[in-house]
Parts: C-alpha cells; sequence; structure tokens
C-alpha cells in the first residue's frame, strides 16, 4: 500500500523531526499563546511565522551550499540550527 | 462626449481583436477540410456540419465531453462541501495555527501541478483509483480548494457577525442556522466560488490527462487524436475546440451579475 | 472582522485539511522520498543522498530553461498589469453594455488550456491562420515554428490574449468600489484625467492589483498546456518552460529521482516569491 511511496531513513528521521517541531510549537502555543512582536526581521511576527522563515530560508542555505560549494551538508545543517535559533529568539 | 465615445471606440477594438482568433476557429469549424486547405477564406464558402457531425455521431468522441462533466461537476459539489465550513472558521475564529493552515492550503494554489505529478499517478494507482472520474476531481481539488476557501472567506467577512449570534439567540442549532439562514445570505460567493472552481477544473488538462487512460479521457485528451497519419483534421479539431467554449460560456450567463465583485474574489 | 478565540473551529476546518493533506502532504512527502534515490522499478531503488540536487542545481539546460521561465513570467506581468489597467479604465461603468462586456471578456479565460494553444497554433500559420497570413502578405517574414523570436513573440501574444482580461475584470471590479464622492470632489477641485488616476484610482486599486499580479505570476511561472500545444517548446528549446522541462524528464523520459529534485527546487522557489506576495497583500491588514 505504500510501498510505492519508497521511503527511506534519513527522509522518514527529516519529516518526523519537522512534524515533531510542529507538535511542540501547538503544544507551546496552546500553554502560552504568543504574541506578535518586531524583532531585527523588518515586519512584525508570531512565533510560529518566524519558524516558517526559519525553516524556508534554511532550505535555501541548504541548496546553496549543493549549488556553489562541494562542502559536506552538515556545515549547512548547523548553520541553519544556529539561524533558527537566532530567527526564534531575536527575529 | 467625445471622450466617451474614445472610450467606447477603444473598448470595442479590444473587444474584437479579443474575439478574431475564436472567430477564426469558430470560420473553420463549418468549413471542409479541403476548403481550409486550398485557399484562406475569411468565411465558409462551402457551409457544413459535416465537422460537428463527426464529433456528436462518435461515442469516443463525446464521452470525452461527457467525462469532463462528469469529474468537473464532482470537483465543484466537493470543493463547495469542504469550503464553505472551513472558510466561515478562517472568517470567524481565531484558532492555533490559523494563519499558517490558510497560507499552507493557498501554497498548494502555487504549487505547479507538474510537480505532483509522478505521485498522484502512483497514489492514486495504488488505491486504485487511476482511470476514474473521482480522481481527477480529487487531484483538481488541490488548486480548487485553497481558491474557494479564500474567495468564501472574503465574502463571508462581509456579513456582520451580529447575524451569527441572533440566530444563536432565537435558539437556532450551528448546522440549521448554517444552512437555513447563512447559506442563502452569502448565495452570491458560494456562485462566484462554484464558477471559478468551474474554470479551474474545466481548463486543466495536464493532470486530467496523467490520471486518466480510457474510461474516464478527458476531451482534451481526445483532441490530439486529430492528429493521423495523413496530417492534421483541422476541420473536426476546430469543431471540438468550439464545442470546449460552449459550457464556459453558459457558465459566465449564470453568474454575469456577479461577475465583477467575484473577479475581485469578494475582497474589494 | 473581530475575531473570537475558539479552538474548536479546527473541526470546521478539519475536511479541508484533510483532503488537502491527502492529495498535497503525502505527494508532496513521496517527492522527498523520490529524490534522494535512484530508482528503477518497485523494488530497485538505491539511496543516493543528495546528488540528484547537485547535478539539478548545476545543469546548464535546467538553468536556460529556470532563465526563460523568468524572463517569460516578468515579460507578461510588464505587458498585462498595465494593459489591463488601461482596458478596465475604458470599460462602460453600468448597465446592460458593461454586463456584455464583462461576459466577453472572459470568455478567454474559460476556454480550456490546451484549445488556446490550438487556437493559436491554428490563428498564427502562415497557410491557414489569419494572423500568419496577414502578416506574412504585409510582407513580415513570420513563422513561429521555425524561428525562435516568432515563436516567443507568439506564446507571449496568446499569453498575453488568454489572461489580460483577468487583469482587466479585477480592476474594474476595484474600480467599481471607488465612491462617486471622490470623483466629485476631484472634479471641484479640477484635477486632471491624470491626476485621478494617479492619486485616486491607482491607490484605491492597490489590492487588486496585488492580487492579480499574484495570480497572475503563479500561473505564468507554472505554464504548460499552452505553449506545448502551440510550438511545443520549439524551436529547439527557446520555448521550453520550467513545467514542461520538468514534464518531460517525469513522464517521458521517467527519470523519477531527477525530476522530483527538480520539482522540489521548482517549488521551493515558488514558495518564497509567493510568500512574499502574500505577506505584501496580507501585512497591511494585520492592524485593523
Amino acid at each position: 500500500m505504500i510501498a510505492w511511496m519508497q521511503w527511506t531513513l534519513p527522509t522518514a528521521i527529516f519529516f518526523a523531526t519537522i512534524a515533531a517541531i510542529l507538535l511542540v510549537m501547538t503544544v507551546f502555543e496552546v500553554v502560552k499563546p504568543c504574541v506578535e512582536r518586531k524583532g531585527f526581521l523588518p515586519i512584525a511576527t508570531t512565533r510560529g511565522d518566524r519558524l516558517f522563515i526559519g525553516l524556508l530560508s534554511s532550505a535555501y542555505i541548504h541548496l546553496l551550499f549543493l549549488g556553489l560549494t562541494e562542502a559536506s551538508l552538515w556545515i549547512a545543517l548547523a548553520i541553519s540550527v544556529v539561524w533558527l535559533g537566532v530567527l526564534l529568539r531575536w527575529g | 462626449m467625445t471622450h466617451s465615445k474614445r472610450r467606447g471606440f477603444g473598448i470595442t477594438f479590444y473587444i474584437l481583436l479579443l474575439l478574431l482568433p475564436i472567430y477564426w476557429l469558430l470560420n473553420m469549424s463549418f468549413k471542409t477540410n479541403q476548403e481550409i486547405l486550398s485557399s484562406l477564406t475569411l468565411w465558409p464558402q462551402n457551409f457544413t456540419f459535416h465537422n460537428y457531425a463527426v464529433i456528436f455521431t462518435d461515442p469516443s468522441w463525446y464521452d470525452g465531453y461527457i467525462n469532463s462533466m462528469i469529474y468537473v461537476s464532482i470537483n465543484v459539489v466537493i470543493t463547495l462541501l469542504v469550503s464553505l465550513p472551513a472558510a466561515y472558521a478562517f472568517s470567524r475564529y481565531k484558532f492555533v495555527g490559523d494563519k499558517h493552515l490558510f497560507f499552507w492550503l493557498l501554497s498548494n494554489r502555487m504549487a505547479p501541478p507538474a510537480v505532483f505529478l509522478l505521485p498522484f499517478f502512483q497514489l492514486y494507482s495504488s488505491i486504485g483509483l487511476f482511470d476514474t472520474h473521482i480522481a481527477v476531481a480529487l487531484a483538481h481539488c488541490l488548486f480548487n480548494v485553497p481558491l474557494a476557501v479564500w474567495i468564501l472567506e472574503g465574502f463571508i467577512s462581509g456579513v456582520p457577525r451580529e447575524y451569527d449570534e441572533m440566530a444563536y439567540i432565537d435558539g437556532y442549532s450551528f448546522p440549521r442556522f448554517f444552512i437555513k439562514i447563512f447559506i442563502p445570505m452569502i448565495r452570491s460567493g458560494i456562485g462566484v466560488s462554484a464558477f471559478f472552481a468551474f474554470m479551474f477544473s474545466w481548463v486543466e488538462l495536464l493532470l486530467a490527462r496523467t490520471l486518466t487512460s480510457v474510461d474516464a479521457q478527458p476531451i482534451g485528451a481526445i483532441m490530439t487524436r486529430t492528429v493521423g497519419a495523413s496530417g492534421i483534421d483541422w476541420g473536426v479539431l476546430a469543431a471540438a475546440g468550439v464545442l470546449t467554449i460552449i459550457p464556459g460560456l453558459l457558465v459566465v450567463w449564470f453568474v454575469r451579475n456577479h461577475v465583477a465583485t467575484g473577479f475581485a474574489l469578494g475582497r474589494v | 472582522m473581530r475575531k473570537v478565540p475558539n479552538n474548536r473551529a479546527w473541526w470546521l476546518v478539519l475536511p479541508v485539511f484533510i483532503l488537502v493533506a491527502f492529495s498535497a502532504l503525502i505527494p508532496l512527502m513521496t517527492v522527498v522520498n523520490y529524490s534522494v534515490q535512484d530508482i528503477f522499478g518497485p523494488n530497485a531503488a538505491y539511496f543516493v543522498g543528495t546528488d540528484w540536487f547537485r547535478e539539478v542545481l548545476r545543469n546548464e539546460s535546467l538553468q536556460a530553461s529556470l532563465g526563460r521561465q523568468v524572463v517569460f513570467s516578468a515579460a507578461v506581468l510588464l505587458i498585462e498589469i498595465p494593459l489591463g489597467i488601461g482596458i478596465a479604465l475604458l470599460m462602460p461603468t453600468g448597465g446592460k453594455r458593461a454586463s456584455l462586456c464583462l461576459i466577453l471578456l472572459a470568455i478567454p479565460l474559460l476556454i480550456p488550456w490546451n484549445v488556446v494553444g490550438t487556437i493559436w497554433q491554428i490563428f498564427g500559420r502562415g497557410d491557414i491562420g489569419l494572423f500568419g497570413r496577414f502578416l506574412n502578405e504585409i510582407g513580415i517574414n513570420y513563422n513561429y515554428t521555425a524561428d525562435p523570436v516568432d515563436a516567443w513573440f507568439t506564446v507571449l501574444l496568446m499569453d498575453v490574449w488568454h489572461w489580460t482580461p483577468l487583469v482587466a475584470l479585477l480592476c474594474y471590479s476595484g474600480l467599481r468600489a471607488i465612491p462617486q464622492a471622490f470623483y466629485q470632489a476631484a472634479e471641484i477641485d479640477r484635477a486632471s484625467r491624470w491626476a485621478v488616476f494617479r492619486y485616486i484610482q491607482l491607490p484605491r486599486l492597490k489590492s487588486v492589483l496585488v492580487i492579480a499580479v499574484l495570480l497572475r505570476f503563479m500561473d505564468s511561472f507554472m505554464i504548460y498546456t499552452e505553449p506545448f500545444v502551440l510550438t511545443g517548446g520549439g524551436p529547439g528549446s527557446s520555448t521550453t518552460f520550467l513545467s514542461q522541462t520538468l514534464t518531460t524528464m517525469a513522464v517521458g523520459q521517467f527519470d523519477i529521482g531527477r525530476a522530483a529534485a527538480f520539482s522540489l527546487v521548482y517549488f521551493l522557489i515558488v514558495l518564497l516569491v509567493s510568500w512574499l506576495f502574500f505577506t505584501a497583500i496580507t501585512y497591511p491588514d494585520r492592524d485593523k
């Protein structure tokens, strides 16, 4: 039934991580609703907005690494995680 | 006066240009292939219904129209049924993740159908829906549902929430209020959403063609068969094209009074 | 509108969520799975990591296709938006003539996309098409199947013909929403035609124009059927845009892994640009 989806371990981990992040954010939101605020980004954002911006820009960081360099993707991942943290805290 | 005359002239000229290619298709559909290929005539010299007769007497031709109609209708019904409550929720309530859910829905309207081509084919094959009308209808929901939610949300936001509150005080249950009072109030919005769902499902071919082979083949896919060993059968191709324009004309006629607000998606 | 916080509203959204999750989330996850594997058949897939992405991002023919796509979408927006505004300004303001105009304008939008391609395929031909024959008769050497410039011109003309009415209809409804009092005030001030347009009509058109730009960007960026029927992407690959490149790769060559990686890059581009537009539309309303 799901054989056609051709799951692999890395992609399963990837989606599980995303799902976990979403779950944590949702629970966090219910427990402690977030207020929109203005950080270093040009627009006022909520926690969810910053998460989305962070994930989308992380995807682009990875693509830049793949397209322009031969460097390991772990570096891109590290940069993305740091960037995501910075964005969530001060964005 | 001269100013408004100039305006009138300008818009008439534009509409004539707009209709010219369609006229040419119509013109060709009434010609014989011999006339089409031998000389350029501005109207049919030997007026013939032969090309239309070919389509209306051959089930493998007219089935294409029937298939397209079926999946478009199923799509419009599904789209409206699921979009109405969702649009109401988005318009009236704040809930966890509402804005992100809304953008996620719209992002599916933005996704190029070509991106989903392969997995759709695999998905519908694996659940045994390949080459059925319902498969195409569901696939078209991908871009029609987000659009319908967006349009309906605009229209519903135009209805003051005092109506909802009054209905509660009068003792209406939510489903009864929704069907008896609310839906009649936003009928023009529903008409416009149905129009858009019809439009985008009717004109789409890439997904419809990929998800069907014989039993649910849309007219657009059947039209490619006019290319034969002896070249293209221009007359029949033109006639088939003309026939695909007619359902759209009928639908736009029904919503003509709401076209202006409708095309602004209820958000002016 | 004042919104009431109520998490039970999720129940109303659930049907849409399930439907769209079924037809978008599952396929999207599948595309991600495909993109990291080399797939030969149901039981013959090999994990290749990010090799497809590396290749797709460096593939020159894909970059060329992306370049053409960007030029095409930009040209479409630059032509259709001003033209649509102009037509909306010319349209009659009310009565039977206005409805007739609206219906006639809507016709191209309701024609199946392959038929739009067919119409222009016929109309532009030098032997049996009015337009192609006319150009040839007045001494212009025009042949959209052989000359890349003519092919581009025809594809653009077709798109302008097809979609300018949408922009015009959007702007028309935006114009109708401007209260008469604004025009009367302008008349008292003896404002020129241009001043009325620049300071009254254009600012009020902003919201519909953003929708028009968003819709036209998204749809022109995923254009497939019309140029496929008209030129088949040719001559050469001069009018092959992203969706056609992708479809050829996925269905024509059954090159699943590469097509999936390409799909994701394509999707990310559309997602970013559309998010920017969407934020631009909704952001000013947030304070209300």
